[in-house]
């Protein structure tokens, strides 16, 4: 048994490395992952919207631990080699992909109908009106909800501990298990998670807040 | 238990994938996959048990968080806003461990059970209480002086001007963080509680058809979250829409 001093404490810490790059690994490929499931999801074919909507039901009517089994288990099956890293990004960035695919959904949809009449009234194609005109209004309104996945992302990663990847949660777990001080450790690893994500979760509040007062102050009667 | 090698269902795998590039075959066997369905439906049945009970357990401390937030003292309306930012800003294992591993040495022995659900209802207590109060404040200042206006009792007001317009207005936020839970409850198997990724996991160890189970069990989540947000919506319609006047 070994006390729990500055070595165990930093050996904690360096695993922040491994949330942060699985995180910001799953926001950039889910990222674009996501933009594509949106623009499926809204645009006029139909077996593309099925398609995008079939992929974000799997993906938010199931367990994140569970897609990540799959994902870990079923990837050797068909050749590739899979370690905990490859499988867990492959999980965290499909789940990704599908939560924001759903959040721009919304805000692409929460641009008035009217934008896009104008926008043909241009004779600008569809391609152009999203790019010109729809998509820098949504993302007003899609920083918020996105910054606020971003928490969720950062708390999702502390599952890959389960198939062995080595983030702060298994590195807690490891910890715990040579010191035998488990509420020091584990109130360490809380304290690492809600340092990150503490000042994730006040930026999207505040984002909304600021949001709702300037849509409040449009004109009475605006966006109907 | 029996154990079925190779099921009705073996030859499916003949016509997916193999892995050439590996220089093997594999066959998918959903066989004795299927041999254990039964405890896969206990799996299943534990899981929305256990849910359902955090559910219940998690409103309760939701109700008294929200009261103490909006009409307590200043120290637990204080208590109350730190809780609910540890726990939406730290995992839900994290809190598993620590409710499992660390209570412990402060003299509160759980067993994995009473751990898991300790835990969710916890967790559960925090993002409601924060729904609940998005509601409560988004009931008008105005309609409640209406309501005493109209020589309503406290209690008539707090029913019908404060709480049905609240519950309607936030159901849908409430039932979506449910389905979250029940997914999020995944975890608990970690401590080797009861629920489906447990009699999962140990399915998995015995049969070695690892991709096999997740995969069947993967669809059995996704039938469930179906199934609680349709029943959401019916329970909506039940409680909200049908009487447009009260």
């Amino acid at each position: 048994m070994r006390p729990f001093g500055e070595t165990e404490f930093f050996f904690i810490v360096a695993a922040l490395r491994w949330t942060a790059a699985l995180s910001i690994g799953a926001l950039v490929i889910g990222g674009v992952g996501g933009l594509l499931v949106a623009v499926l999801r809204v645009q006029p074919g139909r077996i593309g919207r099925w398609a995008a909507m079939g992929f974000i039901e799997l993906f938010q009517d199931t367990p994140l631990l569970l897609q990540l089994f799959v994902a870990f288990f079923g990837l050797g099956l068909v050749g590739i080699n899979v370690d905990a890293w490859t499988a867990s990004m492959m999980a965290l960035s499909l789940h990704t992909a599908a939560f924001l695919g759903e959040i721009w959904r919304g805000s692409i949809e929460a641009i008035p109908r009217t934008q896009w009449e104008a926008a043909r009234a241009l004779s600008l194609s569809w391609l152009q009106a999203m790019r010109l005109v729809v998509v820098p209004q949504a993302m007003r309104t899609a920083v918020a909800p996105t910054v606020g996945f971003l928490v969720q992302l950062i708390k999702g990663t502390s599952v890959t501990a389960l198939i062995g990847f080595l983030e702060i949660t298994r590195a807690g777990q490891l910890v715990s298990n040579v010191t035998l001080q488990p509420f020091t450790v584990y109130s360490t690893v809380a304290g690492l998670y809600v340092l990150l994500c503490w000042p994730l979760s006040f930026a999207s509040q505040r984002l909304e807040l600021r949001l709702s007062r300037s849509t409040r102050r449009t004109p009475a009667g605006a966006g109907g | 238990m029996p154990f079925v090698p190779g099921g009705c269902l073996q030859g499916w795998g003949r016509a997916g994938l193999s892995g050439d590039r590996a220089g093997v075959t594999y066959i998918f066997q959903f066989g004795p996959v299927f041999a254990a369905f039964d405890d896969l439906m206990w799996g299943a049945f534990y899981t929305v048990r256990l849910t359902t009970l955090a559910v219940l357990c998690g409103l309760v401390l939701a109700v008294v968080c929200t009261y103490a937030r909006m009409n307590g003292p200043v120290w637990a309306s204080r208590l109350v806003l730190v809780y609910v930012e540890i726990i939406r800003n730290t995992p839900l294992l994290v809190q598993l461990f620590f409710v499992f591993f660390a209570l412990p040495m402060a003299g509160m022995k759980l067993t994995p059970n009473q751990a898991a659900l300790l835990t969710m209802a916890t967790n559960l207590g925090a993002y409601a209480s924060e729904i609940l109060r998005a509601g409560v404040e988004a009931v008008p200042r105005a309609q409640i002086e209406a309501g005493e206006a109209l020589g309503l009792r406290p209690v008539q007001i707090f029913r019908f001007v404060i709480f049905r317009p609240a519950l309607r207005a936030v159901f849908p936020a409430l039932a979506s963080q449910f389905v979250l839970l029940l997914l999020g409850s995944a975890v608990v198997s970690a401590v080797a509680a009861e629920d489906l990724t447990s009699i999962a996991n140990v399915l998995q160890s015995r049969t070695f058809r690892a991709f096999e189970v997740y995969a069947v069990v993967l669809a059995i989540y996704l039938v469930m979250a179906t199934l609680f947000r349709m029943a959401f919506r019916v329970a909506y319609r039940a409680l909200f829409e049908r009487q447009r006047w009260s």
